[in-house]
């Protein structure tokens, strides 16, 4: 039986994590995420997990000892942030062209130059098109749902892709506020063990990880893209089951009074929630605004997204990163390509928030509907704007 | 919803008390966040912690910035930072201290209600260290109201073990003994 | 001679996931032997059956014989020299093909 229950968001989805047994934890702890990984290493050392925990050296060791795990067969997760991140980078497309399912939570934060300890998403464009799935959680309740989900999508035959778990650095993994926390019993019941569609070992003939020449890499790295695109399936198919198990409900794009909305407002992450208030504040002033948050980013529900926000004047989107010399910012680029080709489309406006952990409040995001709202009839004169930046 | 700032420094707690709120707050049904001034912070160095309290779901994250009710576990931070820096008029700032309200009113500048209690006394009576979150988290629960001191027993128990029993005492030594005045 | 097999999957449809190879040593059907412009020749007379050449080729296709003697598998052998550049009491001699 769930339990509803206080705890830090962080040491939430460690224990989720652990709810799902994996046999093998590679990890290396980096602010904001440092309570996942350490977390797990307790549950583990007190016995109350049997799972090989390695405290490997470095973030790039512990994408690696994943790898190597999972294509042994086994269950695998790992956590990390921003320069860890990037630190795994070279192993990062490899783990779904050897279509392994790692499971990785991702406390997002800003990328470095200057160092920045903070909450931004400039961690996960760093990463968004090497074939990871990626979930975004709004709230603790939903980092802790996906983290569990995550395990099922990935080890479906069908995907056999490894998932990011997004999670706001600080913003969610530091904050202690009230989940339904799942026991075993139900975990089990939604999750069972591992089956591998291949595994490495002496008793069985496969080599994973061999070079793809001119001549077969197109075709290899399609069928990888085909498997992401195709994914989407297995994940709402297990949306439904998490539905019918757990009575919560996943959407790759919640709308909040979006259905009639004007001025929409799509988010990514918990600074949605925050945007919700705004979006009750000006629909008690008349001024009909809607909110979207985006859970699935990997593969892009394009589908999804039009059907969104048709019917809405001005779509703003949020984003948590520069696309440096770019002409947009990327959730945003990835919009625009969305809704190219719709005969009927909103205006679109731009706005680059909360680089680096600034904060920002439900007043900043009625100004940002305000001014927005007129963006069907006046074209903005910048394509995106990051918001509230100090200029002279 | 009512919204708390937490004045302390790195070391002395302040995040054992926001947490300890935000659970007792939970076991009664109702929804809390709690959650430090995020960043790296030595011992010693002034930090804020912060809580949400409402009987509905909260969906604010953003900071804090016009708490109900402020709370200073140092006295040497009254004066060195504005801690009454955006409590609302009707709000209340809740002071480690022995001097009288008037005296921090002078200091701080803020109009509205102060309470006060020697929770620097009690934590060094009672629990040897002059470790002052939980001696303070009992003075909160007094004003606060809403939020049971009972509530926090199982985890504060959970949380200090074999301290637990010194850590309880203080905090209802606090609780009784905290004076809420208005100066103006 | 092996029978034509198809090299590459025709198309993408038919990629193994991930690429996996479920057929074991499936490096030894790609012969490159027919690489080479040199091959290897023991003079064994010199040779000390020290090994050397064996332990270095990168190939892996020199074994030893029953009686100790070295020699390169000419289907594998694609005539790099390292044996020959290897071999200390000089019994190899690189010759053309």
């Amino acid at each position: 039986m769930s339990k509803r229950i206080g705890m830090e968001i962080a040491l939430a989805v460690a224990e989720a994590a652990a709810l799902c047994r994996p046999d093998v934890v590679a990890a290396y702890p980096i602010t904001p995420n440092t309570h996942i990984p350490e977390h797990l290493a307790e549950i583990v050392a007190e016995g109350h997990l049997d799972c090989e925990y390695l405290p490997v050296e470095s973030e790039h060791s512990a994408l690696s000892a994943c790898t190597g795990a999972c294509a042994a067969g086994a269950r695998v997760y790992t956590a990390t942030s921003s320069q860890g991140l990037l630190y795994m980078y070279e192993i990062i497309p490899i783990v779904p062209a050897m279509r392994l399912p790692v499971v990785m939570a991702l406390g997002n934060r800003a990328i470095s130059g200057p160092i920045n300890i903070w909450n931004d998403h400039s961690d996960i464009m760093c990463v968004r098109d090497l074939g990871w799935i990626s979930l975004f959680a709004a709230n603790g309740q939903e980092a802790v749902d996906m983290t569990i989900q995550a395990f099922k999508i990935a080890e479906d035959h069908d995907v056999m892709l490894p998932i990011l778990c997004n999670l706001d650095g600080f913003q969610l993994t530091h904050v202690v506020e009230s989940m339904l926390m799942p026991d075993q019993e139900e975990v089990d019941k939604f999750l069972p063990p591992r089956k591998p569609y291949a595994a490495v070992h002496p008793d069985n003939i496969v080599s994973m990880g061999t070079l793809g020449l001119p001549e077969i890499y197109t075709e290899a790295r399609m069928a990888m893209n085909e498997a992401l695109m195709n994914s989407k399936k297995t994940i709402y198919k297990v949306w439904k089951e998490w539905e019918q198990a757990f009575g919560r409900k996943y959407e790759p794009i919640s709308s909040y009074k979006g259905e009639d909305a004007d001025v929409l407002m799509l988010t990514m992450g918990s600074m949605g929630e925050t945007a919700s208030i705004a979006v009750d504040q000006l629909r008690g002033e008349g001024f009909k605004a809607g909110m979207l948050n985006m859970k699935l980013f990997r593969p892009f529900p394009a589908d999804e997204l039009r059907a969104a926000v048709k019917g809405a004047k001005v779509l703003i989107v949020t984003d948590r990163a520069i696309m440096c010399g770019g002409e947009i910012a990327p959730v945003c680029a990835e919009v625009r390509a969305a809704l190219y080709d719709e005969p009927v489309r909103p205006a679109i406006v731009n706005e680059i928030i909360g680089l680096g952990g600034r904060d920002v409040r439900v007043e900043d995001f009625v100004k940002m509907f305000k001014k927005a709202a007129s963006a069907d009839k006046v074209k903005p004169e910048k394509a995106f704007e990051i918001y509230g930046v100090r200029s002279s | 919803m009512i919204e708390v700032r937490w004045h302390g420094r790195g070391g002395q707690g302040a995040v054992t008390s926001v947490e300890l709120l935000a659970l007792a707050a939970i076991e009664e049904g109702k929804y809390a966040q709690g959650f430090p001034s995020f960043g790296p912070e030595r011992r010693g160095a002034p930090v804020a912690a912060f809580n949400r309290i409402d009987d509905h779901p909260i969906k604010v994250r953003s900071g804090v910035y016009t708490p109900d009710i402020v709370v200073v576990l140092d006295e040497s931070l009254v004066g060195l930072v504005n801690v009454a820096d955006g409590l609302k008029p009707d709000g209340i700032l809740i002071v480690n201290t022995a001097k009288s309200p008037k005296e921090i009113a002078d200091v701080t500048k803020f109009k509205g209600k102060i309470a006060t209690v020697d929770g620097s006394s009690i934590a060094w009576k009672e629990l040897g260290v002059p470790i002052t979150n939980t001696t303070m988290l009992g003075a909160l629960f007094k004003v606060l109201g809403r939020v049971k001191l009972e509530s926090a027993t199982g985890h504060v128990e959970h949380r200090f073990g074999r301290v637990a029993n010194k850590n309880l005492a203080a905090m209802k030594r606090a609780y009784d003994e905290v004076k809420i005045s208005s100066v103006n | 001679m092996t029978k034509a097999k198809k090299k590459w999957p025709e198309t993408w449809q038919e990629c193994t996931p991930g690429l996996m190879v479920f057929e074991p040593a499936s490096a030894r059907s790609y012969k490159t032997g027919s690489w080479r412009a040199q091959k290897p020749i023991w003079d064994n007379t010199k040779c000390i059956k020290c090994g050397v050449c064996y332990l270095f080729c990168p190939e892996g296709c020199i074994s030893e014989d029953a009686e100790g003697y070295f020699m390169a598998d000419l289907d594998y052998c694609k005539g790099c020299g390292i044996c020959y550049h290897e071999c200390w009491p000089r019994a190899i001699k690189m010759v053309e093909e």
